[in-house]
């Protein structure tokens, strides 16, 4: 394999292990927040106890999604400095403003919650925990505005074959990374709420501690149901940013090969990529297709064989995670439906099936997160900054392929053991219901 | 140009802040399976840097990212020409980071003899390889115009293996210091009598350091052109004594204090002997990576010059509070159990 195909794998395996982290970062420190705010304002032991439930879990997965991210730093000097020389004017700053503005606050504010319980009071010690949840998203931000940069550059001009920042404000102006960013959190909260119900699940299966876990569930139903509806709508939104910025991602998304107006949406439909062409075209709804990605029945899609072959993502993996993804979507805001009706009529200890499905489905958010991503980076391709410059010629000059593979396998071996640990001690803290 | 020059200032400030904190958490974690006798020591030991390490961390994190948008041919090139320098960094830390997050989340003893060992481990290798690479950078990277031509290996010269000790024997020290000041008991008992010793070799391998300097680099030419400038390397010297007197008259914040002065006075000692190289070419002076001919353009600098001046001392501040807020003394039964 070239250096550069096996940077790719490097990174994709890197980034997806670091984003195992990364949305129950974002979504349980606000959900700890909020469960230790009611314990200052209640008073009520079962809300603390709750809170040093989820939390044990928190600090748990935190641990791995800090070391983890670290890597993908040191990635873009270590294996695509040509990527790193042409953008880090621009890109470069935002991933700066990062650490300088919301890494050090939230590290630093999770450091002083963990080792203050005796020492401040209740409403100072969640209002702690409400500051990493404000800085992990604010961490966020910058890295979606260093990302949406890649995806839809601006605010730039080419200066000696670099790209040169002109102005900043274009850059933090960037639609798509607030719509990434939007996307991003509801994402976080569905994947965090899911993660509380399906762990309040297994042990009110088993009968344990039940006032706390179906108040738990409760919390996860009400969110998880808000944050799979805002997902339909930061979806859109998105598809919307897709369809405008980066034609080649939505034909390929759509596996739409020919140019056509008022373009139906398929519900099934099996794409053909060897052949150009789809194999299966059924259950179509017309219009709808033009009608979702410019919101006009009429509108134009533009076709993959009116691009450029070389200009062409890969059709099989943007369009099944984009599927996938998508139907996993409307999944979730059933189950959250369901799980808000039993939670809220107290009929969850009726509906042990419905416990059973939750206990599987916290792992479907996962699923769905990582695919977001593989279609949000594999449909740039084959461009690393979209139109601007290409993954191939990205990739570092100077190292060899003896020493991308050592890394990989370095990193497969140290993550693979991280996983492993990171699994046992949730199931251990998962399973200790009392203190 | 006065944008760059200010840049090369910031870099060289947030690399020595970053070995100023992150220093006495490797030397903590290097030192602690070695002076903590018992489990109760062990835990006092690890709730002395648990609260802080994370965020010591983010300034290698800042370091890095000032590095990339303010300098990005800079940051380019030591990360792909150091490529298998920064992955074991990289290992290292990584390891370190889930050593002391994950040791107490289970209580069976060989769980936490194993993350004992790999915190020990961890906290030597990074500090080592960081060295390394220093060192080889202050010495010169084989950098021609139309690449680079070094390897993995030459990285293990006598001046790379001198910067690496010079880098573990500061920490110890800084380590020792920091576990004597926190904690109470035998382990402050034990962390002193170490810290009494480690000056001598501290001392010792920094006048080495110092000495081979002028035969391996080309650092004191700044110096020999600007003799006023070499307060800087005397004050590094100055303060590395003060810990002796400070320490014996039991002035261990004093002794600390020193510490930290010392190990930024040496980094600055060598960031000035650079300048204006961040990245000298030990083959071709065209070829080296300088503050004026690696760095991003002026939009970028002034846009960052104002974001570092705003937040950096927003930083300090929080962070210098949460230190105060963790200065009590960490005695039996008051550290670990939270963690």
């Amino acid at each position: 394999m070239s250096v550069e195909a096996l940077s790719r794998v490097q990174f994709a395996t890197v980034a997806i292990f670091h984003f195992l982290f990364v949305p129950l970062t974002l979504g349980l420190s606000a959900l700890v927040a909020f469960m230790e705010t009611r314990y200052a304002l209640t008073g009520r032991e079962v809300y603390l106890r709750m809170t040093k439930y989820w939390s044990r879990l928190f600090l748990v997965n935190f641990a791995v999604g800090v070391v983890t991210g670290i890597t993908l730093e040191f990635q873009f000097g270590m294996n695509w400095a040509e990527y790193s020389k042409f953008v880090g004017d621009v890109f470069g700053a935002p991933l700066a403003i990062e650490a300088t503005v919301a890494f050090f606050l939230e590290s630093t504010f999770l450091g002083l919650w963990v080792f203050s319980w005796k020492r401040v009071s209740k409403g100072v010690h969640a209002a702690i925990m409400w500051v990493v949840a404000f800085a992990s998203t604010l961490s966020a931000l910058w890295i979606l505005l260093a990302n949406g940069w890649m995806q839809k550059p601006r605010g730039f001009a080419l200066v000696g074959g670099r790209a040169q920042l002109v102005d900043f404000g274009a850059l933090i102006w960037n639609p798509y990374a607030w719509i990434k960013l939007f996307h991003t959190s509801m994402a976080a909260f569905t994947l965090s709420s899911f993660f509380v119900m399906g762990i309040s699940a297994i042990n009110l299966l088993r009968g344990k501690s039940e006032d706390m876990f179906k108040r738990s569930f409760r919390i996860g139903a009400t969110v998880g149901l808000a944050a799979s509806l805002l997902i339909i709508l930061a979806g859109d939104l998105s598809g919307r940013q897709v369809a405008e910025y980066q034609p080649t991602k939505l034909a390929a998304m759509e596996s739409q090969w020919d140019t056509v107006s008022s373009a139906p949406f398929y519900l099934l439909e099996v794409p053909r990529p060897k052949a150009e062409r789809n194999g299966i075209e059924a259950l179509p709804i017309p219009n709808m297709l033009s009608l979702l990605s410019y919101h006009s029945p009429t509108a134009t899609i533009k076709g993959l064989l009116d691009f450029p072959a070389d200009q062409r993502p890969s059709v099989a993996v943007t369009f099944w995670s984009f599927r996938i993804m998508v139907a996993l979507g409307f999944l979730f805001v059933l189950l959250a439906l369901l799980a808000v009706i039993f939670a809220w009529k107290d009929s969850l200890a009726a509906n042990r099936w419905f416990l059973r499905i939750m206990s599987f489905a916290l792992i479907l958010p996962y699923v769905a997160c990582e695919l977001g991503w593989v279609l949000a980076e594999m449909g740039r391709q084959p461009w690393i900054v979209y139109g601007l410059l290409r993954t191939v010629d990205a990739v570092s000059r100077t190292i060899t392929a003896a020493d991308v593979l050592i890394s990989l396998i370095g990193f497969i071996l140290i993550y693979g053991f991280l996983a492993a640990v990171d699994a046992y001690l949730l199931a251990k803290y998962a399973r200790q219901t009392e203190e | 140009m006065t944008l760059q020059v200010l840049w090369f200032a910031l870099w060289g400030v947030l690399w020595a802040v970053y070995f100023m904190l992150d220093g006495f958490d490797f030397g903590a974690g290097m030192l602690r399976n070695f002076l903590a006798e018992g489990e109760s020591d062990r835990g006092l030991a690890l709730a002395a840097i648990g609260p802080v390490w994370n965020g010591n961390e983010v300034w290698l994190i800042t370091a890095g990212g000032a590095t990339f948008a303010a300098f990005p041919l800079v940051y380019a090139s030591m990360f792909s020409f150091l490529y298998l320098p920064m992955l074991l960094i990289l290992f290292s830390l990584i390891v370190r980071g889930v050593s002391i997050e994950f040791r107490n989340k289970s209580e069976g003893a060989k769980w936490r003899s194993w993350w004992d060992w790999a915190l020990a481990i961890s906290s030597l290798t990074a500090p080592l390889v960081l060295g390394l690479g220093f060192g080889n950078i202050f010495e010169g990277l084989p950098i021609a115009t139309d690449g680079y031509r070094g390897g993995f290996w030459m990285l293990f010269n006598g001046y790379g293996l001198l910067t690496a000790i010079l880098f573990i024997a500061l920490f110890l020290q800084h380590g020792a210091l920091w576990l004597e000041y926190r904690t109470s008991g035998s382990l402050a008992v034990r962390s002193r009598a170490l810290a009494s010793f480690l000056w001598y070799v501290v001392l010792g391998i920094a006048a080495l350091f110092l000495v081979a300097t002028a035969f391996a680099t080309r650092i004191y030419d700044n110096y020999l052109s600007r003799p006023a400038l070499f307060l800087v390397p005397l004050l590094a010297v100055a303060f590395l004594v003060a810990v002796k007197p400070l320490h014996a008259r039991s002035r261990v914040l004093g002794a600390f204090s020193a510490s930290c002065a010392a190990i930024v006075l040496v980094l600055a000692t060598a960031f000035i002997g650079l300048f204006p190289d961040l990245i000298p070419s030990s083959i071709d002076p065209a070829a080296s990576l300088t503050a004026f001919n690696s760095s991003s353009g002026q939009y970028t600098l002034r846009l960052m010059a104002i974001v570092a001046a705003i937040f950096v001392p927003i930083v300090i501040v929080y962070q210098f509070l949460a230190y105060r807020f963790f200065r009590a003394k960490l005695a039996k039964g008051t550290g670990g159990e939270d963690y």
